[in-house]
């Protein structure tokens, strides 16, 4: 198993490590037992992301995924964000290893729940816009409730 | 930067001393053993004065009881289904194991079951030990064989071999160890140990890889698992691999005769880790702290993911492993840090460090140094460590 420069460059020099204290929405996925978590956090502006940071518990690949999707919506609109796929985060990292895909498809997740939460403080069900947050993509029969 | 080897339970460097010894055997005398002429003569006498070397030095009573493979895991694969299908025809159906056998072992025991075997697999409890009470209680007229590797490859604990083996002995049912950690690392003497088959392999003593041994006590008889030519006394058919026979038996003389002075520095050096790293909050060492190898320091630290550890500290010039589930290429954390209770978010956070005459004070200072930061680091960005410490601040 090989990680491609970019994926240990995003590992190696993470961006947006942290937490943002007036976040507008947070949002966490994953879980310990499996290995992986990952906490997001969103500032919103009007109608635009304006900043974004992350705390990620997991491997190498559960970092860079975390660094990398942060990047991608950072000053994007909430429509932008929303379309973000785990394959876009995966396409900007020169993609993953097959036993790591399940990291990109956390990292989008994780974006999604942010979003969710910030709509759901504004008092919008965020289920029609966002769709369902899945808690877990492992397929290695764990216990973890998807 | 420095750079500090410490996996040298996956692997060592080859020993040049060996490298030496078998480099005839790569270029000038690359005879078959099996031919008549000079040249292949040559190489069948290296061949019968490596096994006869390795006998002495594990304590058989004889060569004739040394046979050559090309690893540990062919050795295991050898002993646990050769016996099982001997047997099989007496009645014999049921194997004892334990849970945190390397795969080699397991893996063959889950493929005998397929076959219609049961296995027991002993509880190693918390300290990593098999109970030989435990043994003799799992024991049963099925019995066909006795399993228990000596030394654990991950959190390096020594079994109690020689008591296990007399239980056995006193209940008729062969016992085999997989001694892949243990040989050159730790006193070994088959006869006195009551062992009726054990398996070695070179390169975890600075031997070449792809050449390993089965001992096999005379009497004892597992069918074979190789058909082929007659090489070996007709039991593992295939061309010997000369080089690598010569270079397993000096590596191993080599090992032997200097194991008192390296396992006195050894000890020293991983006790003195063992402390310095148990400073780190929430830490743990796995395993039993003094029956364990003395190259083997294995640690878990909560809060944060083993794989990362592992690429942090290889930036750092340190190569270390980890039964996380992300390094062993499964989802599942390793099944030895399970086995001995740790639950799945812990036995994530492990690292295994382990050293060998290669290895200096100076190698210790460095990992003492480089460690405590990363850890520091890796928590810092975890959620997980931040719920850890907010559970701490509410209780």
């Amino acid at each position: 198993m090989a990680y491609t420069e970019k994926v240990m460059d995003h590992f190696a020099n993470p961006r947006n490590v942290g937490e943002i204290k007036d976040a507008s929405g947070v949002g966490e996925v994953g879980n310990s037992k499996c290995g992986d978590i990952m906490k997001m956090y969103i500032k919103v502006e009007g109608n635009v992301i304006v900043d974004c940071k992350f705390k990620t518990f997991g491997c190498g690949a559960a970092i860079a995924t975390s660094s990398m999707a942060t990047e991608l919506i950072k000053g994007k609109t909430i429509d932008e964000a929303l379309k973000l796929t785990n394959k876009a985060v995966m396409e900007a990292l020169d993609g993953l290893p097959p036993v790591k895909v399940h990291c990109s498809v956390l990292a989008e997740q994780a974006i999604k729940a942010a979003l969710a939460d910030y709509y759901t403080r504004q008092g919008i069900d965020p289920t029609p816009i966002v769709g369902e947050i899945k808690e877990c993509d492992h397929d290695h029969g764990c216990s973890c409730e998807i | 930067m420095r750079k500090v080897y410490a996996d040298n339970a996956a692997t060592t460097a080859l020993d040049k001393r060996v490298l030496d010894d078998m480099m005839p055997y790569l270029t000038e005398i690359y005879g078959n053993p099996s031919s008549l002429y000079q040249t292949g003569a040559i190489a069948k006498e290296a061949v019968e004065n490596a096994r006869e070397k390795i006998a002495k030095l594990i304590g058989a009573s004889s060569p004739l009881e040394i046979y050559f493979t090309s690893g540990g895991s062919e050795a295991d694969n050898w002993a646990i289904k050769g016996i099982c299908s001997a047997l099989k025809a007496k009645g014999k159906n049921h194997i004892i194991t334990s849970k945190f056998e390397h795969h080699a072992v397991l893996h063959t025991c889950q493929a005998l079951e397929k076959d219609g075997f049961e296995v027991t697999y002993l509880d190693v409890y918390e300290n990593g030990i098999v109970k030989v009470e435990d043994v003799k209680n799992a024991i049963k007229d099925t019995t066909a064989l006795v399993t228990i590797m000596y030394a654990n490859n991950e959190i390096g604990t020594i079994q109690p071999i020689e008591e296990i083996g007399r239980v056995c002995r006193e209940n008729k049912v062969i016992f085999h160890t997989d001694a892949v950690q243990a040989v050159g690392n730790v006193e070994i003497n088959v006869a006195e140990q009551n062992i009726d088959m054990l398996s070695l392999t070179g390169h975890k003593f600075h031997g070449p890889k792809g050449c390993g041994a089965l001992y096999v006590r005379r009497g004892v008889r597992p069918d074979r698992l190789i058909d082929g030519g007659g090489q070996e006394r007709t039991r593992r058919a295939g061309t010997e691999n000369v080089a690598g026979i010569v270079g397993l038996a000096s590596a191993l003389e080599l090992a032997i005769s200097t194991m008192d002075e390296r396992n006195a520095r050894l000890t020293k050096m991983r006790d003195r880790l063992i402390d310095g790293l148990l400073k780190i909050e929430r830490s743990r060492i796995n395993g039993d702290r003094v029956k364990r190898l003395p190259g083997n320091v294995n640690m878990c630290f909560e809060g944060i993911e083993g794989e990362s550890l592992l690429l942090k500290l290889d930036m750092a010039g340190i190569s270390a492993s980890s039964g996380s589930a992300c390094t062993s290429g499964d989802l599942d954390p390793s099944h030895v840090l399970l086995s001995i209770g740790l639950p799945h978010e812990i036995a994530h956070g492990s690292m295994r460090l382990s050293f060998s005459d290669d290895n200096t004070e100076e190698d210790i200072d460095y990992i003492l140094e480089q460690v405590p930061p990363i850890v520091d680091y890796l928590r810092m960005m975890s959620p997980l460590w931040e719920k850890i410490k907010n559970d701490e601040r509410n209780n």
